[in-house]
């Protein structure tokens, strides 16, 4: 059993959200980066959690970026993965970087693809389905709940109002969320062992780039609170009612 | 050359979403000089020729039971074929569950650049720029798009849905439906409650409510406004309230026209999941909660007095 497990890298949640070169960069200074939470916790963490109840499972871990995303393949492999490879590119256009993936993936035949149900930066939610297309297998969007039997896997997703229940034969991708797996914390044992593991550097297949930056923007800043006295609550109504009229 | 705009349908209805794609689409055809035409995937009972009230002049139907259900890769296939047969050079989704699902996968095997979660008509001047937000909602970015096809999947809440007069042209598209991989075992909807990215006004509590126990006053005043609930993330993590009602920057991102905050400091994590709400109120009892920065309407004070009296004070408004 082999689990290719998708992991990018993006900025703290905590980050201030800023831009250079005319509003065509991110602005990098200061930002802490993280592996993107959805990645590691939950896709990544219940990749772990099946190696753990079966020692035949192998997971590898696969990133499209530059060498700057070294130092969060080795916090992955610190959790827990086998072996990681590194596309080396630094495209943001989500086909270009499917593309690479799905070469990945089909050259290494995997049983099981996991992404996070989108990257907490460019909110694009798209890999995960462009992987499944280009490796022509299915695919199970935003799963809350994934279970193993042999070659089936039972996967709870979320769809509008409710969740439902699919059962699909590997080979298949999945994105997840919350409720796949729990946030763990890697240990010494584990940060030692990461050093040592694998982790390939390739370069690039050819593949079309569809999209491209023109600029960034920052929303407007709010006017500023309107503050009502708590014994006076009728008229929080009447400024909802008549002055913003959303009740 | 025209815009096609896929209808997402669930249990043989047609979306709240799909009005307000539709009648986006619309506007880009008109922007573009070109017609709009619907997607419609299964057996729909709603009347599909009234879809010419969004501005539809044409809706294809592939009316197979099959596709009642979303499996990704029939839905790619037999969109792609539909854009296709249609000569269709720009496809519109809504960015909820099923464009999650489907539009990207649909992208690739049509290799045409897509952009997900845009928030503005496109601006087709000079090329075909598209307005997304990203850092969840802490920025926007303009994406051009580079291809022959274009998709667009909308961020939910994000347009006016505008209904005017007119019918459309109701056709059959025959698309072989390849037999389903993935089986639907289970469906279980939550009944009665509004969905929590479709709501208009969405009721969320944080940590402040205590516990569980304590969900009466919010449910009340969520009832009154016909609102959905939403709660922070400590609250979805301590299971106080189930975890699909988690919002924040790894839960749900939401912009109903009304947000009302009990509760909740307003971490940034949790503001990326609300910030694109039209109108925010907070209620906190913390002055200097960070949610009042974001907030348009405010009251600092106890929630559980204040709340029942809000609730109340709506009452009577909705009487009167
Ligand atoms: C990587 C990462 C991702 C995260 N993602 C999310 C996310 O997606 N969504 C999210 O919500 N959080 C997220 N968080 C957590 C976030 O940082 C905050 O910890 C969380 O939002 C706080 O929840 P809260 O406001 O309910 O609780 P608290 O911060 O404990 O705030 C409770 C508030 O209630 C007020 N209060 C207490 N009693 C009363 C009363 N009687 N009347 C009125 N007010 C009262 C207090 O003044 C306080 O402001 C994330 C954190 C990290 C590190």
């Amino acid at each position: 059993m082999k689990i290719l497990v998708c992991i990018s890298k993006t900025p703290d949640t905590t980050s201030k959200i800023a831009f250079t070169d005319g509003n065509k960069k991110f602005d990098e200074t200061g930002v802490q980066w993280i592996i993107n939470p959805y990645d590691e916790w939950y896709s990544l963490v219940r990749a772990i959690e099946l190696k753990e109840k079966d020692a035949a499972v192998t997971i590898h871990l696969v990133t499209v970026g530059g060498a700057d995303c070294d130092p969060i393949i080795r916090k992955a492999l610190a959790l827990g993965g086998d072996e990681a490879i590194r596309v080396n590119s630094d495209s943001t256009d989500s086909y270009f970087i499917a593309a690479q993936i799905a070469e990945v993936a089909k050259k290494g035949g995997y049983d099981l693809i996991f992404t996070g149900k989108e990257a907490i930066d460019y909110n694009g939610a798209s890999i995960g389905g462009m992987v499944a297309e280009l490796v022509d297998i299915p695919y199970v969007s935003l799963a809350t709940l994934f279970e193993l039997n042999g070659t089936t896997a039972t996967i709870t997703r979320e769809i509008e109002g409710g969740e439902e229940v699919a059962e699909v034969s590997l080979p298949v991708v999945v994105s997840c969320q919350k409720g796949v797996a729990e946030q763990r914390i890697p240990n010494m044992r584990g940060i030692m062992a990461a050093r040592t593991k694998p982790l390939q550097v390739v370069e690039p297949v050819a593949a079309d780039t569809l999209t491209s930056v023109v600029n960034f923007e920052l929303p407007p800043a709010k006017a500023g609170v309107k503050l009502v006295d708590a014994d006076n609550v009728a008229e929080l109504v009447r400024l909802l009612h008549e002055e913003a009229k959303v009740i | 050359m025209s815009v096609l705009i896929f209808v997402d349908q669930t249990e043989n209805h047609i979306k709240k979403a799909s009005y307000e794609v539709l009648t986006y689409g619309a506007q880009v055809a008109k922007q573009m000089g070109t017609t709009a035409e619907a997607l419609v995937l299964g057996t729909v009972n709603d009347d599909l020729a009234s879809l010419g009230k969004y501005g539809i002049t044409k809706v294809h139907q592939v009316a197979n039971e099959s596709l009642n259900h979303v499996d990704t890769q029939l839905y790619a296939k037999v969109i792609a074929e539909a854009v296709t047969a249609s000569g269709a050079n720009v496809l519109i989704f809504s960015h909820n569950q099923t464009g999650k699902a489907v539009a990207a996968r649909v992208a690739a095997r049509l290799k045409a650049g897509i952009v997900t979660g845009a928030c503005a008509l496109p601006d087709t001047s000079n090329g075909f720029v598209v307005r997304k937000t990203v850092f969840s909602g802490k920025a926007f970015a303009n994406i051009s798009i580079n291809s022959p096809v274009r998709i667009i999947s909308l961020n939910p809440n994000s347009y006016q849905t505008v209904a005017g007069e007119g019918t459309a042209e109701v056709s059959a598209l025959n698309v072989a439906v390849d037999a389903s991989k993935v089986k639907i075992t289970a469906v279980n909807k939550v009944s009665g409650e509004v969905p929590l990215t479709e709501a208009d006004i969405v009721v969320s509590g944080g940590r402040g409510l205590k516990g569980p126990e304590n969900w009466g006053i919010l449910l009340d005043l969520a009832k009154e406004l016909h609102a959905a609930t939403a709660c922070s993330r400590p609250v979805g993590d301590a299971h106080w309230r189930p975890h699909h009602e988690h919002v924040g920057q790894t839960g749900v991102q939401i912009a109903p026209n009304l947000y009302i905050a009990l509760g909740i400091s307003g971490a940034i994590q949790h503001l990326a999941g609300v910030n694109r709400s039209k109108v925010i109120v907070v209620i906190n009892k913390d002055p200097e909660a960070p949610f009042f920065k974001a907030a348009d309407y405010g009251i600092v004070g106890d929630l559980f007095e204040v709340v029942p009296k809000l609730t109340e004070e709506i009452h009577k408004m909705k009487a009167s």
